[in-house]
């Protein structure tokens, strides 16, 4: 009797793991580093115990390039920022259609969702919607340098061999903004766009004896900026935040012609295998109580009302020291990269990095 | 019969895994690569045959003098690899016991068990400006203020001295080692004087450990990537970091496959050049070490 229970109950249990492996279902998230702090997969897990998520860090061109190297394949939700979908999408096709009635668009900014959905829709189908935003701008030790106020002033001989700068696009439009110009104006006639990327990159070759060297990611643009190698930087906001975090006088500071803002988004790649799960996630990190946790991690803000509010007390502390209510105005959303310009753009950064002007 | 099909099979099974090495991991791949850099995108997701990629790259001087400059940096980097390789390389060879031979064999061996990256973060605490030895500077008073050592090219060919110095001396401690120590007497005991002797004896005797350590320190060399991008300044550009900017920033994969093969034949070339130039053989020279 007693054995024929015991035989019963672990045919019981093989069963129930049976059915749990068939259930299972991995969601391969690619993301950037902090998008998916661990308090929160956990969560989600919990909540969704038959999902397993597996998190891949990455940027914008790396995601770019590994999705297409699969033709959209390996996984199942992507955040590229939202100037960098139509183009890639268009070019390589690695993105599928999202499938907006599963995803709790209400609760999201109508402004950040519009703008989102604007620049990313291809024959009527929506490919992203909108997660967080932030934005690229400049940082200053104040107590060192009170005078940075717009992008120009990187090349402030005040403060020569002291300042820095990544070089990638963002410092291309930033100096072109600096200059007076607009260069999302010029994107839809080439010849101009590259008649302006020449003034940038003479004035950024000039530009070079100042800078003591280009930054590459957050972590040696804050080691140089804590131990005061450098006093004035181009940086994302979220790093400058953090850095203010350690000292105070390392404050985040809205360039005179506007932050450049970013949106970062979720895409689902073509060949994604777990869409639900996909969607679940889209949905969860979205809820006001989880958006805390995920902007306690990455520093951004996220896409859905009210969000500012829902920010962790030092990072609104931040973002209060860094920005008024004129300079969210004044912010300048990246405009959609049309095809061809990456690679205009990829030259002119070469000139630069190859010029022995400094 | 028998006897000689299984040596036939045993030959095939040995030989089998390399082979499959070499094909699958090596030629297949460049294969693909020779396709893709001769393709031209003409328009979205449209593609032409051409040689577009390589004549871009001969229309832009940036280009061809990254190239140039990687090359030559390389070079000066295996001279100086030898030059001080090759003392370190007879001391534990000749000179040191035999109990002590293997501790600086060792000793040489150790660093390579940090990884490159380690290594490369390892000279940036030891030469930024508020690092180790600008400090130190300082506070011994030898220098008023900091002093930033890093983001030169100075730094660049330090740092990849030290990566791969290792790799030059193995292959000549190799050679040394069997040299027999009455060469050098008898060369002393012509009247030859401690010059001659290291000139008519002992380097045409390390010639094979000299030319296969030179071979692997230039390619290991043009083909690093870590070590230039980490310590290098605004100014170093160096021809990996063009191929990476290639596939991975700009997308163009085509020129990226493109950049890499002209890396392939450019060193290829250099290692020709050098082997003719010197009156060496691959033959007489690695194959024998």
């Amino acid at each position: 009797m007693r054995t024929k229970t015991t035989i019963a109950s672990l045919l019981a249990a093989t069963m129930l793991v049976a059915a749990g492996t068939a259930q299972a279902e991995t969601l391969r998230l690619l993301t950037w580093g902090s998008y998916a702090p661990e308090e929160l997969v956990q969560k989600f897990e919990e909540e969704y115990p038959d999902i397993d998520v597996e998190v891949t860090f990455s940027n914008n061109e790396e995601m770019i390039a590994k999705l297409r190297a699969t033709g959209g394949a390996g996984f199942d939700l992507a955040q590229p920022s939202h100037d960098r979908i139509y183009a890639a999408q268009l070019e390589y096709d690695i993105y599928k259609p999202l499938d907006l009635s599963k995803i709790d668009t209400d609760a999201m900014q109508p402004s950040l969702l519009d703008g989102v959905k604007a620049n990313t829709t291809i024959d009527g189908e929506v490919y992203a919607v909108p997660h967080q935003w932030g934005t690229s701008g400049l940082m200053a030790d104040v107590t060192k340098a009170p005078d940075v106020k717009g992008w120009g002033d990187l090349c402030d001989p005040a403060y020569k061999g002291k300042t820095s700068m990544r070089l990638r696009r963002t410092i291309l439009l930033g100096m072109a903004f600096s200059m007076g110009e607009d260069p999302f104006a010029t994107y839809s006639d080439l010849d101009k766009y590259q008649q302006l990327l020449d003034k940038v990159a003479d004035k950024l070759i000039e530009c070079k004896d100042n800078i003591k060297a280009y930054w590459k990611g957050g972590d040696d643009l804050s080691a140089m900026m804590l131990s005061g190698e450098i006093v004035a930087s181009e940086t994302w906001d979220s790093t400058a935040y953090k850095l203010f975090d350690q000292n105070k006088n390392i404050v985040f500071i809205p360039p005179e012609t506007g932050a450049l803002a970013w949106i970062d988004t979720f895409a689902i790649p073509r060949k994604g295998e777990a869409d639900d799960a996909a969607y679940k996630w889209i949905n969860f990190v979205l809820r006001p109580e989880n958006v805390t946790i995920m902007s306690a991690s990455t520093g951004a803000i996220a896409s859905i009302k009210g969000a500012k509010e829902l920010l962790p007390e030092d990072k609104k502390a931040a973002v209060n020291a860094a920005f008024t209510d004129a300079d969210i105005d004044n912010l300048k959303f990246f405009a959609n990269i049309p095809p061809g310009v990456e690679d205009m753009e990829g030259k002119t950064l070469e000139k630069i990095k190859a010029a022995t002007g400094g | 019969m028998v006897q000689k099909d299984v040596r036939r099979l045993t030959l095939i099974l040995l030989f089998a895994p390399f082979a499959m090495w070499i094909a699958l991991l090596i030629i297949v791949p460049h294969i693909g690569m020779v396709a893709l850099s001769l393709r031209e995108k003409v328009a979205p997701r449209v593609y032409e045959f051409g040689l577009g990629n390589y004549i871009d790259f001969i229309n832009e001087p940036i280009y061809w003098n990254t190239l140039l400059r990687t090359g030559s940096m390389s070079l000066l980097v295996t001279a100086l690899a030898l030059l001080i390789g090759f003392p370190i390389a007879y001391y534990i060879a000749k000179i040191a016991g035999n109990r002590t031979r293997g501790a600086l064999f060792l000793l040489c061996l150790i660093p390579l068990w940090v990884s490159d990256l380690i290594r490369a973060f390892g000279w940036i605490l030891l030469l930024r400006e508020t690092g180790v030895i600008s400090t130190f500077l300082q506070w011994s008073g030898l220098v008023s203020g900091p002093i930033e050592f890093l983001y030169n090219d100075v730094t660049v060919i330090i740092g990849l001295v030290y990566t791969v110095i290792l790799f030059m001396i193995v292959p000549l401690v190799s050679t040394l080692d069997g040299m027999d120590d009455s060469l050098v007497e008898a060369g002393y005991n012509l009247g030859g004087s401690g010059f001659t002797v290291l000139r008519r004896i002992i380097v045409p005797y390390a010639m094979p450990g000299i030319v296969s350590g030179c071979i692997v320190v230039f390619m290991l060399t043009a083909g690093s990537y870590l070590t230039p991008i980490l310590l290098g300044g605004k100014n170093s550009s160096w021809f990996t970091e063009q191929i990476y900017d290639q596939f991975i920033t700009r997308f163009n994969w085509e020129s990226g496959a493109a950049f890499g093969f002209l890396l392939l034949a450019f060193t290829s070339t250099v290692i020709w050049l050098g082997l003719k130039l010197s009156g060496q053989t691959l033959a007489n020279t690695v194959a024998k070490s």
